[in-house]
């Protein structure tokens, strides 16, 4: 019998890679290059072509277009109500999740369903149910009347939509984190002698802080883009009820493209603004861990 | 502050947690529960703690009835297994908590509390750690942080809940040595939770072993070795050889192992020989060694009885060379219970 040798395979020589550090999980390559794809096709190239639409203006008709009177009537209202609705949703969202997560209750499938439930219904479909409730004879709106609270066809009827459309977005993001904080925490805030009431302010609240701001931010960025449910209850009052995104809208409608465009790029800025310095707060949020 | 537990009986749905416990622990004393996963033990440090209330009996701290008392007002330092460190604060915020909760006259000032971190910082050997996070220490370094948070508040008892379990075996070791030293510098009644004797013999002035929701045993660690007072302590605690067989006239017999049982009643009985009680004799039954481990200064010899089953023998590093083929036994001291 021949010896038979088993060479060992060849290597080729290991070179340090140029870009990153060596990791033992694979796909780094391939990961990164789909998401680059899919984030210029879908986001951004659509959005580039708002800015290039927008520089057929002149830097004069650009500053007419999108810092008219009515342009930043609508801003003030669509970033306002963003961002009170958010606010509201911030506490509320807690106490639902809250309930949720903490205890038993018959029934509670439902409600869990019933969070849900903005996420998958037409928006439209919420907007003329709310418009139908809050209008001044509506079920609710014919007892806030006597109380001489208007909450349909104004800023308010703005900000109910926006509460109803961004809720889920609280409560998801808050649950799994409130499941995973641990009895032994609470056990040990009272054991050292903290009170209910301090165990949740000091201990509890704090530990969801990041995970809370993320659900504010998702919440606040679908109630700035939110159309669909909003433009039934507003009552598209221009200087007074009218959304930007209505009033790209309007622009469209009339053919003035670039004015539209205009307008567009001023929200996209705001937005895009306002997430960065979210996103900063979080990473400060985020020191500890 | 002394600490009775009486007829304490706790039940977690159907499944009995605590059976009728009993328990007198004297001031400044070092007390460990012993016991494997599932007998209580753990519930019955929480029932001490009041996080966990009985179905029946009493807790009674100092004589004064604190069976249905919140935590806090027990003033019970609690240490939990996995620390449940505050994870956004500090190192010293944590151990600050339980003094910065405090409300009106109670609340120390912001020098005291500052004085006090550190103090206890220096006691546990952390000192200029105060600025970092729970997530930036080392798991043995979050269990003194644990240890100190729970000691801020003056606590009259201290309690642990199995506080070495995640840590590595030298750390381990380390932190064994600094509790008893922490114990004996602040001389605090303390309890603590654990299902390795080891730790519980080196550890403690006195051990409760618990079974099934009961104590089993409660001595001192020499006493619970060398005197268990039932089957389950005896092969529980230390090294065993279990034998099932018959007792009369003084000596038990289990196939072909003879041993001594002076002063055991007749009838089926059950029989403990320890390693290290194991010595070689020529008047003693046969057994045949398959492999000889040496471990420091002793050799640990694996044999086989003729019947087949298994026999562990302690015996001294240089005796290791005598334990070759087949070799003759008996023992030194037997414990034997009635079956």
């Amino acid at each position: 019998m021949t010896a038979e040798t088993i060479s060992a395979p060849r290597h080729r020589p290991f070179r340090r890679p140029l870009f990153r550090r060596r990791s033992a999980i694979p796909g780094f390559g391939l990961t990164l290059g789909v998401t680059l794809t899919i984030l210029s096709l879908i986001v951004l190239i659509p959005l580039s072509a708002v800015a290039i639409k927008a520089s057929a203006l002149s830097p004069s008709e650009f500053v007419a277009a999108a810092f008219s009177e009515r342009a930043v009537a609508a801003y003030r209202l669509t970033f306002g109500a963003a961002f009170v609705a958010a606010v509201i949703n911030g506490v509320f969202g807690v106490l639902t999740t809250w309930a949720l997560v903490r205890y038993e209750f018959p029934g509670k499938a439902v409600v869990n369903a019933l969070v849900d439930l903005p996420f998958a219904l037409p928006t439209a479909v919420a907007g003329i149910a709310l418009a139908t409730l809050y209008a001044p004879n509506g079920w609710v709106g014919q007892y806030l009347t006597p109380l001489g609270i208007k909450a349909a066809y104004n800023p308010i009827g703005v900000t109910i939509a926006l509460i109803f459309i961004g809720l889920p977005f609280v409560v998801r993001t808050l649950e799994p984190v409130m499941r995973d904080l641990s009895a032994d925490v609470e056990e040990a805030a009272a054991s050292l002698g903290a009170g209910r009431f301090d165990t949740i302010l000091r201990v509890i609240l704090p530990a969801l802080g990041p995970a809370w701001l993320t659900g504010f931010a998702l919440a606040f960025a679908r109630g700035v883009g939110e159309y669909g449910s909003v433009i039934f209850i507003a009552g598209n009052m221009p200087y007074k009820s009218e959304i930007a995104p209505l009033l790209i809208i309007i622009q469209l409608e009339q053919f003035e493209y670039a004015n539209a465009a205009a307008i567009a790029l001023v929200m996209l800025a705001v937005s895009f603004l306002m997430l960065l310095i979210i996103n900063a707060v979080q990473a400060w949020a985020r020191r500890f861990s | 502050m002394t600490i009775s537990i009486r007829s304490v009986e706790k039940k977690f749905g159907r499944y009995p947690a605590l059976n009728s416990v009993d328990l007198e622990i004297a001031d400044g004393e070092l007390v460990a529960l012993l016991g494997p996963s599932g007998s209580g033990k753990t519930t019955l440090l929480r029932t001490i703690a009041g996080l966990e209330f009985p179905d029946a009996g009493q807790v009674l701290f100092e004589g004064q009835d604190v069976t249905f008392a919140s935590a806090a007002a027990r003033r019970v330092g609690f240490v939990f297994q996995q620390y449940a460190l505050f994870k956004h604060m500090t190192v010293a915020r944590n151990i600050a908590f339980g003094l910065d909760v405090r409300k009106g006259r109670d609340k120390p000032s912001k020098a005291e509390i500052k004085t006090r971190v550190e103090d206890l910082l220096k006691l546990v050997e952390l000192e200029g750690l105060g600025g970092r996070y729970p997530s930036q220490l080392s798991g043995g370094q979050r269990q003194r942080v644990a240890l100190s948070r729970a000691l801020a508040v003056q606590p009259s008892v201290l309690l642990l809940d199995e506080p070495f379990g995640a840590l590595d075996a030298t750390v381990r070791k380390s932190l064994r040595k600094e509790l008893r030293r922490v114990h004996d510098a602040t001389g605090v009644t303390t309890i603590f939770v654990t299902h390795d004797q080891e730790e519980a013999l080196e550890l403690a002035d006195r051990v409760a072993i618990l079974n099934a929701g009961r104590i089993e045993q409660i001595g001192t660690p020499h006493e619970v070795h060398d005197h268990p007072a039932t089957p389950f302590v005896c092969g529980f605690v230390g090294e065993a050889n279990r034998f099932e067989g018959t007792v009369s006239g003084g000596r038990f017999t289990a196939g072909p192992v003879v041993l001594p049982a002076p002063g055991a009643a007749d009838g089926p009985a059950i029989a403990f020989v320890r390693p290290h009680d194991l010595v070689l004799d020529a008047a003693g039954f046969a057994a045949k060694v398959d492999r000889v481990v040496i471990q420091g200064p002793l050799a640990n010899v694996d044999a086989r009885l003729p019947d087949g089953r298994r026999i562990e023998v302690c015996a001294a590093r240089d005796d290791a060379a005598s334990f070759t083929g087949e070799v003759t036994l008996s023992a030194r001291r037997t414990h034997v219970f009635a079956a």
